[in-house]
C-alpha cells in the first residue's frame, strides 16, 4: 500500500518535471527540472529494495552530473534563450506524432506481458548479508571484467575532457613586472576610485562623487551600468543616468573615452590572468563574458595592448 | 507493480527522446539524454526486483558510471564548439571543421 502510494505520487512528479525539462524555455528551468526527475527517481530505486542504487543516483547524478550541467550553462549564458524557430518544417508536429507512437507501442508491450508477482531482491541480497555486500560480490566476480573496462573508460574521458578544453597560450604570460611597467606607462598608476566615495550610499553602482559633488566618471562599473542599461533602469537623478548613458555610448561606438578605457584594460587583465591562473577552461569564457569578440584570441587583446606597446617602444629605443 | 514502472519508465523514456528531437539548445538535448538514460536503470532496476537476482541493479550502476563519463565528454565538447561558434544551438554546428 506504501509503495503504491508513493509510486503514484512519484510517478506524477517525475512525468511532469520531466515535461518540464523538455518544454520549458530557459535552461536553468531545464535542469531543475531535470534534479527533480532525478531525485524523484532515486526515491523509487529506495522502495524498489535497491538502497545502493539510491545513493548513487543521488550522489553522481543529482549531485556531480547537475551540478556539471549548470556549470557549463553558467559558462556558455543562463540567458541563451532557444529561438522558436522551426529550421525544419513540421519537426515538432512529427515528433510529437513519433514520441506518443513510442509510448504507446512501449505501454501496449508492457501492458501485454503477463508478470507473475514480483519475486523481490531479498532472496539474492540474503546471502551476502546486505544489498551492498551482495552488489560488490557480483562486481568482483561475475563482472570484474566490465569493472576494469569501466576503469580505463573514465580515465579515458577525464583524458578526452583535458584535451578538449585545453587551449595554447599564445601569448607569453604577463609576469608582475610587465603588468607594473603597463600600469605605470598609462594615464591612471593609482587604483581607479571606488564607487559609493562620498556618495549617498556605497553600493556597487552608485558612482562616487568628486568633491564639488558631480560624478566622477572614472568610478562607473561599466557592467553593471551597461547591464542597467540594457534592462532599462536608470539612476533616479537624471543627471547621473545622462553620464552612465553618454559614457556607455561612447564605448559601444568603439572610441572609449581614453584615460578611464586604458584603466579599465588595466584592471581587465589582471583580473582575468588570475582566473586563467587558477582554471585554464574558465579563461576563454570569463573573457567573453567582458568583451564578445568574434576570435576566442583576440578577446584579450585590449587588456594586452598596454603590454604590446611597452614591447614596441622597446624595440624603437633598441 | 511491475506493469506500472516499466509504463512510468517507458513515459520517461519517450519524454527524452521527444525532447532530444524538438530542442536546439545541445545543453537542454543532453539533459533530454540522461533522462533516457535514467529511464532505462528503472526499467532495469524493476526488471531486477521482478526476477530476483541483482544483475540487473548492477547494470544500472554501470549505466551511470558510462553516462557520468559521457556527460563530461559531451559538456567538454559543448564548450569547445561555444568557443569557437559563440553558440550552443546544435543548428549551428553544421559544419565538420571549425
Amino acid at each position: 500500500m506504501g509503495e503504491t502510494v508513493t509510486f503514484w505520487v512519484l510517478a506524477v512528479v517525475s512525468v511532469s518535471a520531466a515535461l518540464g525539462l523538455v518544454f520549458s524555455r530557459r535552461a536553468v528551468y531545464s535542469a531543475l527540472m531535470l534534479g527533480v526527475v532525478m531525485l524523484s527517481l532515486a526515491v523509487l530505486y529506495a522502495v524498489q529494495d535497491a538502497p545502493f542504487l539510491a545513493a548513487v543516483q543521488i550522489v553522481v547524478y543529482t549531485g556531480a552530473v547537475m551540478m556539471l550541467f549548470l556549470f557549463v550553462l553558467m559558462l556558455v549564458g543562463v540567458d541563451s534563450a532557444d529561438s522558436l524557430v522551426e529550421t525544419i518544417r513540421g519537426q515538432r508536429f512529427w515528433a510529437a506524432i513519433a514520441g506518443l507512437a513510442f509510448v504507446l507501442l512501449l505501454a501496449l508491450g508492457v501492458g501485454n506481458a503477463a508478470f507473475s508477482p514480483a519475486v523481490g531482491v531479498e532472496g539474492a541480497v540474503k546471502e551476502a548479508g546486505g544489498n551492498v555486500p551482495a552488489l560488490a560480490q557480483l562486481i568482483f566476480t561475475r563482472y570484474v571484467f566490465a569493472f576494469e573496462v569501466t576503469s580505463a573508460l573514465l580515465i579515458t574521458a577525464a583524458l578526452g575532457a583535458m584535451v578538449l578544453a585545453h587551449r595554447e597560450r599564445v601569448r607569453p604570460k604577463a609576469t608582475q613586472r610587465d603588468l607594473a611597467r603597463a600600469r605605470f606607462a598609462g594615464p591612471q598608476p593609482s587604483p581607479l576610485p571606488g564607487p559609493g566615495t562620498y556618495a549617498r550610499h556605497n553600493a556597487i553602482d552608485m558612482p562616487a562623487l568628486l568633491p564639488d559633488g558631480s560624478v566622477a566618471v572614472k568610478s562607473i562599473n561599466r557592467v553593471l551600468a551597461r547591464h542597467d542599461l540594457e534592462d532599462g533602469i536608470r539612476p533616479t537623478d537624471p543627471e547621473k543616468a545622462a553620464l552612465i548613458r553618454q559614457v556607455i555610448g561612447k564605448e559601444k561606438a568603439g572610441e572609449p573615452d581614453e584615460a578611464a578605457g586604458e584603466a579599465a584594460a588595466g584592471e581587465g587583465f589582471r583580473v582575468e590572468e588570475s582566473v586563467a591562473e587558477r582554471n585554464p577552461a574558465v579563461e576563454s569564457p570569463a573573457a567573453a563574458q567582458g568583451a564578445p569578440a568574434e576570435d576566442g584570441v583576440a578577446e584579450r587583446d585590449s587588456a594586452v595592448a598596454g603590454h604590446d606597446r611597452e614591447a614596441a617602444q622597446r624595440e624603437e629605443g633598441q | 507493480m511491475t506493469t506500472h514502472y516499466l509504463v512510468l519508465s517507458a513515459l520517461l523514456f519517450a519524454i527524452g527522446a521527444v525532447g532530444v528531437l524538438i530542442r536546439r539548445n545541445a545543453i537542454v538535448v543532453f539533459m533530454c539524454v540522461e533522462l533516457m538514460l535514467n529511464a532505462c536503470n528503472l526499467a532495469f532496476v524493476t526488471f531486477a526486483r521482478q526476477h530476483g537476482n541483482l544483475d540487473g541493479q548492477l547494470i544500472a550502476f554501470f549505466v551511470m558510471v558510462v553516462a557520468a563519463a559521457e556527460v563530461v565528454v559531451g559538456l567538454a565538447i559543448i564548450v569547445m564548439i561555444f568557443r569557437t561558434r559563440r553558440s550552443a544551438s546544435v543548428d549551428d554546428a553544421n559544419l565538420l571543421k571549425y
